[in-house]
């Protein structure tokens, strides 16, 4: 037997990943000038962001969010998220992870802006979503890391690249559960929304969206953790950030940078996710915001009507 | 122009469903179609509501009553046929048309409420005016007032979820009417409560239809309900209406055996009034004639006493074959005419029930109208015969159904 040739097989060679690399190559010459601008724009916008949060004292910053888990959730949170920040502070990681933040902040408003209104398509046309779901499946289960390369061809190193592979990671909860959330309101309820005559926008401005925020909600949080997570790893792309540090430190082997990082992370996460599972379960009307306005603008109406 | 008017309706589910219509038409059976993967839910109905009217479309679940109230107002796009509120077109009318007809025409109260849970009450209330356009000041004001009708005054600011199962349903009627339409649609409306608190709404319901006259189409699977509230009653079966009627028509010319198997239960004697089983009475004597007229007339149709009414038919009083018999020599009643008492003199709509007091007193009672016009009477005879007509179709129904079942059997 020859042991020069490939082994002999039916199946033809299929080199997708080559088609695929093609034709981003043409796309990316095509429309070079406009990623410039997306890139200038991401960059710009991710920037503007953290650059004032970075002028401030890192202690006031601290307690600013501190104060805001308090307002949304309750005092522990704030206690919580204060120690937390210091502890971020006292390991020297507060710059890093306020760009984090401010990558993470801007990847989660692009994948609602993107996500919602996708999710809100679905809900609406069975066509849409029978598209959607394994465009959502395919972004999903495709390790992150693999979208770092188009990404990088796209926008070379720098934080926009991190930015868009952040938010394609990101995008699939907010698309699905906001679709989940429409379908899930009662067909009676919407029913009853028909028959006093709503036209299809007040519908879901005034009976979908309010009833599916839970839902909505959750999924925000889980575009958030998401976020985080790939922001970490866009740190290989220039990401800038605790991705940064992350792989600085496995570069180096230089473990006690390597944990303080990993710890700030975490300390993020978990500041991020018990505030937006806080927005997503409270009962409309009955958040921390409202009790302290009816605190203070309290009238024998009002106190009546809240007992 | 009546209020509500179907043409022949149809409902068939399934992707061919104007084909199913078809083959429906041409005589085909609902196996028939369940078989080619078509769900015919309504089947050729028709039927009108007058303004002003109760109209109940009563039906055990699965009969497609559900379907064909969402055909009334175009929730659902009937496959065949078409409905006009007010000679408008409903089911024709899309987008804007359509809304409008709705807002204008014709709101709804659901079998399981539908409120709105993120809204307090007086802004589920509220909503039909909202959608209506209407400014937030006046919409609530109009809002406070039909909860305040239907008994839900002080509740204004709660959530539904505070409240219990009968006041839910108090908010939604009240969000129906609020909105001020011409025509109510009650899906199944009272089902979902307890039978105390339905009896309780019913009579709040007729009470509020006679005070502000809607045109109410009510859906029920319950006859007791149906009989109760309906001014007339359309009874369902496999999406055909099988008969409309008055609930005494059904009750005494059901027209076949499932209706007659259906209203063998009812308590007949809260459905039958006096109208419906009063007779012509045998003889009246008018007041200006004398004793011997009278024992004539009474000995003729062996009577004992008899009715004495004026010109104008209206009912003087009553005479006894034993008075007038020892009084024959006297010119005129003078002396011999005893005023009905109140108790034996009765309305057309006085329900049977209500007869039986007044029977143990006197052997006849008069039916007059509202001008004391005598319209007929109903002997005590004819009131136990009433009755037994009930035992009768009990009897009668044995066999019935068994010829039910073999002709069912037989098409299978």
């Amino acid at each position: 037997m020859p042991e020069s040739a490939a082994p002999v097989t039916i199946v033809p060679p299929i080199p997708i990943g080559t088609w695929l690399e093609t034709g981003f190559t043409w796309f990316k010459q095509t429309f070079d000038a406009l990623f410039d601008v997306i890139g200038d724009l991401i960059t710009g916008a991710i920037n503007g962001i953290a650059d004032p949060l970075l002028a401030l004292d890192p202690l006031v910053l601290a307690i600013i969010l501190a104060l805001l888990g308090w307002l949304l959730r309750n005092w522990k949170l704030g206690v919580g998220t204060l120690v937390g920040l210091v502890l971020i502070i006292g390991m020297d990681m507060w710059e890093p992870a306020v760009e984090t933040l401010a990558l993470v902040v801007v990847a989660t408003v692009v994948a609602l802006i993107l996500g919602i209104p996708l999710g809100i398509l679905a809900a609406r046309s069975p066509v849409v979503s029978r598209i959607v779901k394994p465009v959502m499946d395919f972004m999903q289960t495709m390790p992150g890391m693999v979208w770092l390369l188009p990404v990088l061809k796209l926008f070379s190193i720098g934080v926009a690249g991190a930015l868009v592979a952040t938010v394609i990671f990101a995008l699939p909860p907010a698309v699905r559960l906001t679709e989940l959330g429409i379908r899930q309101v009662d067909g009676e309820v919407v029913e009853a929304g028909q028959a006093f005559g709503a036209g299809p926008r007040q519908i879901l401005k005034d009976i979908q969206l309010p009833l599916a925020l839970p839902t909505v909600m959750a999924g925000v949080n889980q575009v958030i953790m998401l976020a985080l997570s790939m922001a970490v790893i866009a740190g290989l792309v220039g990401g800038g950030g605790l991705g940064n540090e992350v792989v600085g430190a496995i570069s180096t082997l230089n473990l006690a940078r390597g944990f303080d990082a990993g710890i700030s992370v975490v300390i993020l996460a978990i500041f991020l996710d018990r505030l937006t599972a806080s927005i997503g379960s409270r009962r409309p009307g009955h958040g921390r915001l409202r009790e302290l306005r009816e605190r203070f603008t309290r009238t024998p109406a009002t106190a009546a009507s809240a007992s | 122009m009546p209020a509500i008017e179907a043409h022949h309706l149809y409902k068939v589910f399934g992707r061919k469903g104007r084909e199913g219509v078809k083959r429906l038409e041409a005589g085909a059976g609902t196996d028939e179609l369940k078989a080619a993967g078509l769900t015919p839910a309504v089947i050729d109905a028709s039927f009108t509501v007058e303004e002003g009217e109760i109209f109940v479309v009563m039906g055990l679940s699965g009969s497609g009553k559900s379907t064909l109230i969402r055909m009334i107002n175009g929730l659902h796009a009937p496959t065949s046929g078409h409905v006009e509120l007010y000679g408008e077109n409903i089911t024709a009318a899309t987008g804007k048309d359509l809304r409008r007809l709705r807002r204008q025409r014709i709101s709804m109260v659901f079998q399981h409420f539908a409120l709105f849970p993120h809204r307090s009450v007086i802004d589920n209330a509220a909503y039909g005016l909202e959608t209506q356009g209407v400014g937030k000041e006046e919409r609530r004001a109009r809002a406070h007032e039909a909860l305040e009708l239907c008994g839900l005054s002080g509740w204004d600011e709660h959530l539904p979820s505070e409240l219990s199962g009968g006041m839910q349903q108090r908010v939604g009627l009240a969000r129906a009417l609020a909105a001020d339409t011409d025509i109510l649609l009650m899906d199944e409306a009272f089902s979902a409560l307890d039978p105390l608190i339905r009896r309780d709404m019913q009579d709040q319901l007729i009470e509020l239809q006679q005070k502000l006259g809607k045109t109410i189409l009510f859906i029920t699977h319950d006859l007791n309900e149906a009989m109760r509230i309906g001014d007339r009653i359309a009874m369902m079966r496999n999406g055909r209406i099988v008969q409309v009627g008055t609930a005494e028509e059904i009750l005494t010319d059901p027209a076949n055996d499932y209706v007659a198997q259906f209203v063998a239960d009812v308590d007949r004697t809260r459905v039958l009034t006096a109208a419906s089983v009063m007779e012509k009475p045998a003889a009246v004597l008018g007041a200006e004639q004398g004793p011997r007229a009278a024992h004539k007339l009474m000995r003729e149709h062996q009577i004992p006493a008899m009715f004495v009414t004026g010109r104008d038919r209206t009912l003087k009083g009553y005479v006894t074959e034993d008075e007038v018999g020892r009084h024959l020599e006297q010119k005129d009643l003078t002396g011999l005419l005893h005023p009905v008492p109140g108790l034996a003199s009765v309305s057309p709509d006085t329900s049977l029930a209500d007869l039986f007091g007044p029977a143990a007193e006197t052997p006849a009672i008069a039916v007059v109208d509202d001008a004391g016009r005598l319209i007929g009477v109903v002997p005590r005879i004819t009131l136990l015969s009433a009755l037994a007509a009930h035992a009768e179709t009990d009897v009668a129904d044995a066999p019935v159904t068994a010829d039910d079942e073999t002709k069912e059997a037989a098409r299978a």
